[in-house]
């Protein structure tokens, strides 16, 4: 299996090595900080010349992982756009792409703090999103049961190797960053061991989805440094 | 300008000296537009780059700037400024003399700008900011003269290409300047002259007299080497013996790792207490400071050291030098001993202490050569397009430029004189767009062109963000060390990846210290003192450098010879053991070895092309030897070998080594590699794809934002042809893939390779088990593996059933 299977508050999801998280029994996608246009917000912000291929890998990627699901609804969780400003300056054909994904689909837009306003696209714009005791918003709340979130960027480190995962618990999970331009949060940082509980795992994305624990990661990683 | 002025004169005569002959020549030469003189180490270089500026200044009535000195170093700099103030003082005359360097004041470095000295010294990155002013018209009006120190040392970097560019764009506002550049002995003085020179004028030579022969042998040890490793802790009781016979002695070491745990050693040994201190690259520069003062006032016995020590102040005590490790490469084996005893005309002493069993080869080889004067050194190739990109910027700060005189102004310096047009379109407009194939957005405009046709930044506050980014050295995968607690005393820096390795409770050398990790807090590594007698994780990742062609030729050279009566007995028994079971490597064939050893089947490549081509031959074999199921499943690489293992034996090698299928092997295993991806993000922060700094942060570049890897990736993908994956691909093949060694290889053989099939492991082939950085083969195999690990993990934690 490349992927992994698990379930949250009842509900059987399925973590992706893409990043994303499918929920088969809702034919539902979703995908989380997705930060499209944020290399012509850094232009705009401080003249850096990042290759503008951002938005065009962002939904090359998200296309395929519709295709690969079949999924009949899409949840993107939060920062979806680098800014609003991001937004209106994404380029007709981007926006093409996006409407044309959205077809035959329902769409939902959840805020984040990069893009806190609804946007001129089709579909649900809200602030936080429930359905069959799962609850979907972009920046967790501790506390909260069978929730789904993004915001962190969450990344571990194996066998040297950093790769953005997957933090899933008994209450709730936090989802890696989709976009192709996104910077990651160790998952040892405190704040992210503080929404966690002790017996967490960790999602690696990448080739495989592959599954380790939370908190044995550190002597995991020792261990796993050691020479072959 | 032919004769010192009496002043001068009188100063040497009231002290008893005599000019030497190379200084009178410098004064006597003082016209010529450029002028390279080599000398060895203590031949008076310096006073012989600065005696026609003093014979000019002496007069006094010269406003401004009259002569910039540029040295590689910092401390350098300060200490000529020093060293200069002195004989200045005592003449009387009546110059100025200032130092500028990153460590300089801000209103300091303002006044400076006002109001220039005589005499400003300073380094290539400090001197690139200044060229950046818009008034850098009028803080260089009236320079006469610049002087390149160390430049041998500078010719071999990308700061040394940087700092051609700027005396370019120094000679188009002053067109008199003249050029002197002073250097250590090198293998080859018309490349570093060529380097020097303002094209297409040439640029003179002038030889001072290399002095007396040095004294140079092994060291007399009476036990054997180790068979494999880099520690020499065997030699430790001999090198102390050396210590306690001489006043100062220099113990170089290849890397830093290496010099950590010999240091740590030393101290074990060192019962009677004599004062050694350590000196690298990775100490934290007040603790550098601490010992170099400490060897000027001669308080040290000896001082354990990597290259940082091969440049700068003269230690005018040291009568020793030990080279603990096969020195890699003749050239700086000989600037090494010249360390030893800056008396001119007084032998140098120097001794060399092999690690391991192979190195005895190669240190005798190296002492061959040295003795020979066959020095050793490859040429360096076209100045790298990066630096390139990072000049149009800083030209385009100090003011609009006009791209045909920029041009002629970049082929003027030595490294870029064979730029063509082309190339130079090509970086103005990777500089003015982002040179992608995809024009996206006005946004992306860095430079734009004005209706008179020049080039002016499109944001004249973009000047900030580039100023600070000024320069070539690569620091940003560093981290700093620190003892825990507030204010906690700084010991040094260690690569990111190591400290990334690192688990709470590790321990690791530093400074000579047994420190234990704690925690990383704010990208510094917190320590604290280790209790261990042992460190359990040795220091650094480093490179290493990889033997030279020469002295890979030469070991090959005496492996032809009946016997070797100068080598010791147990390496001259280990040899001949070889050549009776198997044979020895040969100059014009490829000797390869198979053999069965603990239950897999190993094949032994002996191309001797140096550490970096022979681990990339393994990289691109295993490959190979995966396509033809073989089985692959690890390698390990040394200077003269690559030991691959697997499931199934090499029985057909010819294939293997078809030059062409290595090469069309290459392009697609180089893509995805960590090399590439490490010299990317060099090459792109170079050329201001990547900025380090951000102004109103004291944040670095690295934390706000996400790893250069993705940007690679993305380009590779989307624009595999832009210019900064071509600079990539040139780098990388020039550095540490190293393909042309591999070439030379493949010439060399031109086909001609023996397989001996072997019950077991053979003497040569032996150490190369014993070595460490053993590399998995990559690709489905890792991911298996890692997949196991997880799962063993989660079964360790008791979450297998979750």
């Amino acid at each position: 299996m490349n992927t992994y299977a698990f379930s949250l508050a009842g509900q059987n999801l399925v973590a992706r090595p893409s990043g994303a998280l499918h929920w088969p029994g809702e034919d539902l996608l979703c995908v989380s900080d997705l930060h499209l246009g944020k290399s012509a917000r850094q232009a705009r912000l401080n003249g850096a010349q990042l290759p503008p291929y951002d938005v065009q890998d962002t939904l090359a990627r998200l296309e395929a992982e519709i295709h690969a699901t079949a999924a009949r609804q899409v949840l993107c969780l939060g920062d979806s756009f680098d800014d609003l400003a991001a937004f209106d300056a994404l380029p007709q054909t981007a926006l093409d792409w996006i409407t044309r994904l959205q077809a035959g689909r329902r769409w939902y837009w959840i805020e984040g703090n990069h893009d806190p306003g609804p946007v001129a696209l089709p579909g649900a714009h809200l602030a936080r999103h429930a359905a069959r005791g799962l609850t979907f918003r972009h920046i967790a709340n501790p506390g909260e049961d069978g929730e789904i979130s993004g915001h962190y960027h969450p990344k571990a480190r194996l066998r040297g190797t950093a790769r953005p995962c997957f933090l899933i618990d008994e209450t709730r999970v936090i989802l890696p960053a989709f976009g192709t331009y996104t910077g990651g949060l160790r998952c040892d940082d405190p704040v992210l061991s503080a929404l966690m509980a002790p017996s967490a795992r960790v999602v690696l994305t990448g080739r495989r989805a592959l599954v380790l624990p939370l908190r044995q990661s550190r002597s995991g990683r020792a261990a796993s440094s050691a020479r072959r | 300008m032919s004769r010192l002025p009496p002043v001068i004169q009188d100063w040497f005569a009231a002290r008893g000296w005599t000019i030497h002959p190379h200084q009178a020549e410098m004064v006597a030469r003082a016209d010529e537009p450029s002028l390279l003189l080599i000398a060895p180490t203590g031949g008076g270089k310096t006073m012989a780059g600065f005696l026609p500026t003093l014979a000019d200044l002496a007069p006094g009535g010269h406003e401004g700037l009259h002569t910039l000195y540029v040295s590689p170093l910092k401390a350098l700099a300060a200490d000529i400024r020093r060293n200069l103030r002195g004989p200045v003082d005592e003449m009387g005359l009546p110059i100025r003399i200032e130092d500028r360097t990153g460590d300089t004041s801000y209103t300091q470095k303002r006044r400076q700008r006002a109001d220039p000295p005589h005499i400003l010294l300073t380094t290539p990155e400090s001197l690139a900011l200044m060229t950046s002013y818009e008034d850098a018209p009028r803080i260089f009006k009236g320079l006469q003269r610049v002087v390149v120190d160390e430049i041998h040392a500078l010719a071999e970097s990308k700061r040394g290409d940087q700092l051609m560019l700027a005396l370019a764009r120094l000679q188009s506002l002053c067109p008199g300047l003249r050029r002197v550049g002073l250097s250590a002995t090198v293998e080859d003085p018309a490349a570093i002259a060529r380097f020097l020179a303002r094209h297409p004028d040439p640029c003179a030579i002038l030889e001072a007299d290399p002095g007396p022969e040095p004294d140079i042998a092994m060291l007399d040890l009476p036990d054997p080497p180790p068979w494999a490793g880099g520690g020499a802790a065997y030699a430790i009781p001999q090198v102390l013996a050396e210590v306690k016979r001489h006043r100062t002695t220099l113990i170089f070491h290849n890397t830093r790792a290496q010099a950590e745990i010999f240091f740590h050693n030393l101290w074990l040994a060192n019962d009677e207490g004599l004062p050694i201190g350590i000196h690298h690259g990775s100490l934290d520069r007040s603790q550098r400071e601490k010992v170099e003062a400490a060897m000027v006032r001669g308080a040290l016995r000896a001082v354990v050291c990597t290259g940082s020590l091969d440049l700068g102040i003269d230690w005018g005590d040291v009568d020793l030098v030990i080279q603990v490790g096969a020195p890699k490469n003749v050239k700086r084996l000989v600037q090494r001993i010249g360390r030893a005893n800056h008396r001119y005309n007084a032998p140098s002493k120097a001794r060399l202490v092999p690690a391991n069993r192979f190195e005895v080869v190669e240190c005798h080889a190296a002492l061959q050569a040295a003795r020979a004067h066959d020095l050793d050194g490859a040429p360096r190739g076209a100045g790298p397009l990066d630096v390139l990109c990072q000049h149009i910027l800083i030209a385009a700060c100090s003011a609009p430029f006009a791209a045909d005189a920029l041009f002629a102004e970049m082929k003027s310096a030595g490294p870029y004189a064979g730029l063509t047009r082309a190339q130079f379109d090509d970086c103005l407009d990777f500089c003015a767009t982002g040179g992608y194939a995809f024009r996206a957005y006005d946004q992306w405009q860095r430079l734009k062109q004005r209706e008179d046709g020049r080039w002016a930044l499109r944001d004249p506050r973009a000047t900030q963000l580039i100023r600070m980014n000024i320069g070539t050295i690569q620091d940003t995968d560093l981290l700093k060390v620190c003892f825990k607690g507030r204010g906690g005393k700084p010991l040094g820096e260690v690569e990111e990846g190591f400290a990334a390795s690192l688990t709470p409770g590790d321990t690791f050398l530093i400074g000579g210290q047994i420190v234990r990790y704690e925690s990383l807090r704010e990208m510094v590594v917190q320590v604290t003192k280790g209790a261990h007698k042992k460190p359990k994780i040795a220091t650094f990742m480093g490179t290493k450098f990889a033997t030279s062609t020469q002295l890979s030729e030469r070991i090959l050279r005496m492996f032809e010879e009946e016997d070797w009566p100068f080598l010791p007995g147990h390496t001259r028994a280990w040899l001949q053991l070889q050549r009776e079971v198997s044979r020895l490597p040969e100059k014009d064939r490829l000797l390869i070895e198979s053999f069965p050893h603990d239950g897999r089947e190993h094949a032994c490549i002996y191309g001797f092309a140096g550490r970096n081509a022979q681990q990339t031959l393994g990289l691109l074999l295993s490959k190979r030897l995966e396509e033809l199921g073989l089985d692959p499943l690890g390698f390990v690489a040394t200077d003269y070998a690559t030991l691959i293992w697997g499931l199934q034996p090499l029985t057909d090698p010819a294939p293997l080594f078809d030059i062409a299928a290595l090469e069309a092997g290459l392009d697609g295993w180089l893509a995805g590699n960590a090399v590439m991806k490490r010299t990317f993000r060099a090459s792109a922060t170079i050329a201001g794809l990547i900025n380090r700094n951000m102004p109103g942060s004291r944040k670095t570049g690295r934390q706000a934002t996400f790893s250069s890897d993705i940007l690679y990736d993305t380009v590779l993908k989307y624009d595999p042809d832009h210019l900064l994956m071509r600079i990539t691909r040139t780098e990388a093949l020039r550095g540490l893939v190293d393909f042309d060694r591999i070439r030379e290889m493949a010439e060399r053989i031109s086909g001609r390779i023996d397989l001996i099939r072997l019950s077991r492991v053979t003497p040569l082939a032996a150490p190369m088990l014993l070595e460490v950085g053993k590399v998995p083969i990559d690709g489905a195999g890792r991911e298996r593996l890692l997949e196991t690990e997880a799962h063993k993990l989660m079964q360790e934690a008791g979450l297998n059933a979750l």
